[in-house]
Formats: structure tokens, C-alpha cells, sequence
């Protein structure tokens, strides 16, 4: 569905040039639902912006629904939905003819584009809303229009520009059921950005970490956080006995990154819950009780912390060349 | 292109009219203008020297009708802005909808609303005051309207979209429309018996100055003089430069 080789944006930004996006390779196939993850200002939506012809990449090239982007991007307007960040329905307008509007620019006649929308309406939950002025609509439900917007010439490939941000968890949680409805019944490709972790973790197949204008790491969630070392497991003991369970718990096959607390000792191993047994009944062995027993997995934070040395809650702080180029 | 420049100008007319409130607003400063400053100049166009021919209305009305156009269409494209601002014009850009649709829809809709406003004035003009015109001069600056309008929003829209900042766009249209409007001739008008060599010479670079020139022309009656034919020339290559210059810049891929 979308094939991108080395694709590149630079902008110009008071004669300096700034680079967001420093060649791009990604491979979308058919049916996927793939998660673009990243910090704000990693180029998480200039790609998307590149890929949705709005803006024209520096360099490197791409097939976007099996259309050249270069050469016709119109054929690649035609096969895709693109659902904006910031939504796009005016607020002065109403639900129903913004729909309709939609679907005519995508060259639907005027009955093709309302028998649509009514489709769409029921199929989003937006069935009765038609009259209604956007700016009354709740966050939820303006959400749910947007992506209305981006369905109604039924693009095989869509693409999701951070869908929930902003809203409350409740409607993310039905967004995020609308969003699987859509690969699911329908078959459509997906393409998100987001810059939040649990969502990229729930709801992708497959998720690429971009940082910084680069893909520093792609997989499905489950691959990605094994390529951390494994789960964390922390063991609760009284302070006299925390030398002897440091020595135990170095002993446990596949032990790593062995760490001694004021009240707990903490380990990683590939799989934290085989690995209790063992450590328990040494535990036992030795006589020592353990306080608490707490076994963590690893999130998709810890790879992006492992992929590059920061949070990606830190990394959301502005860079030097952001700082600057906001300056 | 005609089907979808017709459905961009439909959607921003109707949602134009559902806020009628701003089409009146905009009637506001020029009737305020014929009330209060029209009748002050029917004495002094009799008595000043270097005043052009005609009466102080139809020196003053086709003056109003083109100060509601620079003021109206030069400031559509904040109305673009919002639109950026809330991803509407993304939504659309990402369609297969020609670019010069999303711009001739926009103008089209801003030349209507204008004209519109314009012939309010004029009845208005008509109605309560001394104005006569024939319906020639009539037409002829509803015509010159709607192109000043068509080239004014274009140039309003491509600047927006240039800029694409809701503090600069106003500061430099301010900046921009008040030495137009003062050496226009719109107020007062800069004629060689007025106004001191210098100022008349600047005034004579200023494009609107022979668009006001033209319809004045027109007003008089006086359809086959020089001023109606240098106005209209200006015109038209002022409506084409900026519409040329108002679809380059939609069509823009990073616009």
C-alpha cells in the first residue's frame, strides 16, 4: 500500500535549513493497521504531510496506493482518505453538508454523496446529527465527523493524523474501537500518527519509532519490547538480607542488569514470570522472606529509552534546533 | 473545474449568508460616509476651484462604492486563515479538487457579495440623496466592482496563504491600504487643480486612483473619454495579474 524510499524534507527556515525528515524507508501492506510513533516534532506529520501530497518531498520517492507520488498525485488524492489533526469541519457549517460537500469534491454526484454520508452517519455514530452546527458537537463526536470526511469516496488506504489527541478516555476508547472496525469490516489500511504510547501498544499490528527525522525502529508492539532486555522484577526483602538475594538473584538463568535497593533488589530476565519459581524456592532455600514481588514489562517507553537514550516524555521538550527555529 | 469551482462557491456563499450580520457591518462605513460626509462636500464641490465636474454624489458615490471593495475583499483572507488554522482547507487540499477551484469559488463568492453591497449603496445614494446616473454607469460600476473585488480577494488570499500568520496578514494590509486609499482620491480627489505637483504625480501610480477616475467617468455620463478607458485597462490587467498570481500560489504544493 505505501512503499517510501529515503524520503526527505528540509525547510527553510530564515535562510538555515532545517531538516524534519531525513530519509524515510517504510513498507505498508495491504490491511495493516501501522502506528507511526514518535515525540511532537519528530516528523511524525511532515511524513504523513509528504505522503498525503500536500507537501512535496525534498528528496527520495514513494508509491502511495500503488500511485507514483512524484509523477500524479491526484491519482493519489483519489485513492486516499487523509483525516487531518486539527479535524477540518468549520464550525459554522453542518454535519450533513459538510459530508456531502466532501464526498462531491471526491467527484461523487450530489445523491452518491448524501446516500454515503447517511451510511457513514450510522456506521460512526453519527446517525441524526446532520443538521447540527460542527461547533455544538462534542469532542467524540467531531472526531468521529472527521473521520466520516476522510471515509466518504471509500479509500482503500487512510491516514490518521494523531486521532485522539485531546480527547477524553472514554471517547478514545470508542475511537480506538471505530478505528479497528474500519481494518476489520472494511478492510481498509491504516496509517496513524500518534505520540501516545498505549495507543500505538493497543491498537497497531505494527509500529515504527521515528525520532528526530529518522525510523529508529520498527515491529509490532510485542517484538519491540522484547528487544528490551526483557521484564524487570523487583523483590521486596528485609535490608539484612539484601546482599544474600543479590547473590541469588544474579543466579537465575538469564539475570541481567542486577540492581541492589535500600529495601528491594531488582533484575531483569527475558520472561519474569518463569522466572519467579526459581527464585522464590532459592529464596525459601536460603531462609529469606520476601516483602513484596512486583514484575514489570517492559513498555514501548522503555524501547524508545533504550532506542535513544531518553524518555519520550523528555524528548517532547524542544530541541536545540527546534528552540532555535522557534526564535 | 466549472463543477467544482460552482460547489466551493456554493458552500462559502451559503455559509456567508447564514451570517448576514458581517455582509451589513461591511455596508456600515460607507453609509456612514454618504450620511455624514456627503452632504459637507455638495457645498465645497460648488465652491472649491479644481474640484472635478459633476455633483458632490457623483463624485462620492462611485468613490464609496470602491473603498467598500478595497476595504471588503482585501480582508477575505483572514477568513482563509480560520480555515488553515482549523484544517478546512487541508480537508479540501487533500481532494482531487483543482486548486484554481478552491480560489475562483472563494473570489466568486467575495465579487457576488460585494456587488450586493455595492448596489445598496447605490440605491441608498439613489434614494435619499441627489445621486444621477444612468443605468449604463450603473452597470458599468457594478462590472468594475465585482472586478476589483475579484482582484483584491485573490491578492487577499495569496497573501494569506504566503503568510500564513493571523498577526502579520492585518498589519500589513493596514499598513498597506491606507496610502491607497489616500492617494486614491477616494476622499478627496487628487486632481492637478487640487493637489500639489508631487502628490497628483504619486497619485497617478496608484492604480485605484484611474479606477476611481473611470467611474466617476461613468457617473458623469461620459463614457468615451480617457480616464473610463486608461480605468478600465488598469482594471483588467489588475484583475488578471492577481487572479494569475492568486492560482499560482493555491496551486503551490506546500501552500
Amino acid at each position: 500500500m505505501i512503499e517510501a524510499r529515503g524520503l526527505a524534507r528540509t525547510f527553510r527556515a530564515r535562510g538555515r535549513a532545517v531538516e524534519a525528515v531525513r530519509g524515510v524507508d517504510l513498507d505498508v501492506e495491504a490491511g495493516e493497521l501501522v502506528g507511526f510513533l514518535g515525540p511532537n516534532g519528530a516528523g511524525k506529520t511532515t511524513t504523513l504531510r509528504m505522503l498525503t501530497t500536500l507537501i512535496a518531498p525534498t528528496s527520495g520517492r514513494a508509491t502511495v496506493a500503488g500511485i507514483d507520488l512524484a509523477s500524479d498525485p491526484v491519482g493519489v488524492r483519489r485513492r486516499i482518505g487523509y483525516v487531518p489533526q486539527g479535524g477540518g469541519g468549520l464550525p459554522e457549517a453542518r454535519v450533513g453538508e459538510e459530508v456531502e460537500l466532501q464526498g462531491r469534491l471526491y467527484g461523487l454526484s450530489k445523491a452518491d454523496a448524501r446516500r454515503r454520508g447517511a451510511a457513514l452517519a450510522e456506521r460512526l455514530d453519527l446517525a441524526g446529527l446532520d443538521q447540527r452546527p460542527i461547533k455544538t458537537l462534542s469532542g467524540g463526536q467531531r472526531r468521529r465527523l472527521d473521520i466520516a470526511l476522510g471515509l466518504v469516496h471509500d479509500p482503500g488506504l487512510v491516514f490518521l493524523d494523531e486521532p485522539t489527541a485531546a480527547l477524553d478516555p472514554q471517547s478514545r476508547a470508542n475511537l480506538w474501537a471505530h478505528i479497528r472496525a474500519l481494518r476489520a469490516d472494511h478492510g481498509t489500511t491504516v496509517f496513524l500518527t500518534t505520540h501516545y504510547l498505549d495507543e500505538a501498544d493497543s491498537l497497531c499490528d505494527r509500529v515504527l519509532v521515528i525520532d528526530n527525522g529518522a525510523i529508529v525502529a520498527q515491529g509490532s508492539p510485542a517484538a519491540l519490547k522484547a528487544q528490551v532486555s526483557g521484564d524487570l522484577v523487583a523483590v521486596g526483602v528485609a535490608p539484612s538480607d539484601l546482599v544474600k538475594t543479590t547473590e541469588i538473584a544474579s543466579r537465575v538463568a538469564g539475570a541481567d542488569e542486577v540492581a541492589t535497593g535500600e529495601h528491594t533488589v531488582e533484575f531483569r530476565v527475558p520472561r519474569g514470570d518463569d522466572a519467579l519459581p526459581e527464585l522464590l524456592r532459592a529464596l525459601d532455600g536460603a531462609g529469606i522472606g520476601t516483602t513484596s514481588l512486583r514484575v514489570q514489562q517492559p513498555t514501548l517507553d522503555d524501547v524508545f529509552l533504550t532506542l535513544t537514550g531518553r524518555t519520550l516524555r523528555d524528548a517532547e521538550q524542544p530541541t536545540a534546533p527546534e528552540a532555535d527555529r522557534a526564535a | 473545474m466549472p463543477r467544482e469551482t460552482w460547489l466551493i462557491f456554493s458552500r462559502a456563499m451559503s455559509l456567508s449568508l447564514r451570517n448576514p450580520a458581517w455582509i451589513m457591518i461591511g455596508l456600515l462605513q460607507p453609509v456612514l460616509y454618504l450620511v455624514l460626509f456627503g452632504p459637507l462636500l455638495e457645498r465645497m464641490t460648488e465652491s472649491t476651484p479644481g474640484f472635478p465636474p459633476g455633483t458632490s454624489w457623483q463624485i462620492l458615490t462611485p468613490a464609496l462604492i470602491i473603498q467598500l471593495a478595497l476595504f471588503g475583499s482585501s480582508f477575505v483572507g483572514f477568513g482563509l486563515l480560520a480555515e488553515l488554522r482549523l484544517g478546512a482547507f487541508e480537508r479540501m487540499r487533500v481532494t482531487p479538487v483543482s486548486r484554481t477551484a478552491l480560489l475562483l469559488g472563494r473570489v466568486l463568492r467575495d465579487a457576488v457579495q460585494t456587488v450586493a453591497q455595492a448596489l445598496l449603496i447605490l440605491v441608498l445614494a439613489f434614494l435619499m440623496f441627489d445621486l444621477r446616473a444612468s443605468v449604463g454607469a450603473v452597470a458599468l460600476t457594478l462590472l468594475m466592482v465585482a472586478m476589483l473585488s475579484l482582484a483584491l480577494s485573490s491578492c487577499s488570499y495569496a497573501l494569506a496563504l504566503r503568510l500564513k500568520s493571523e498577526e502579520a496578514f492585518p498589519a500589513i494590509l493596514n499598513t498597506a491600504l491606507l496610502p491607497i486609499l489616500l492617494l486614491s482620491g477616494i476622499v478627496i480627489p487628487i486632481t492637478q487643480g487640487l493637489a500639489p505637483g508631487w502628490l497628483y504625480g504619486i497619485s497617478r501610480w496608484n492604480p485605484f486612483t484611474h479606477v476611481v477616475d473611470a467611474e466617476r467617468a461613468s457617473f458623469r455620463g461620459e463614457f468615451t473619454t480617457d480616464a473610463l478607458l486608461t480605468g478600465s485597462l488598469v482594471l483588467f490587467a489588475m484583475t488578471a495579474l492577481s487572479v494569475l498570481w492568486g492560482v499560482r500560489t493555491f496551486s503551490r504544493e506546500s501552500a
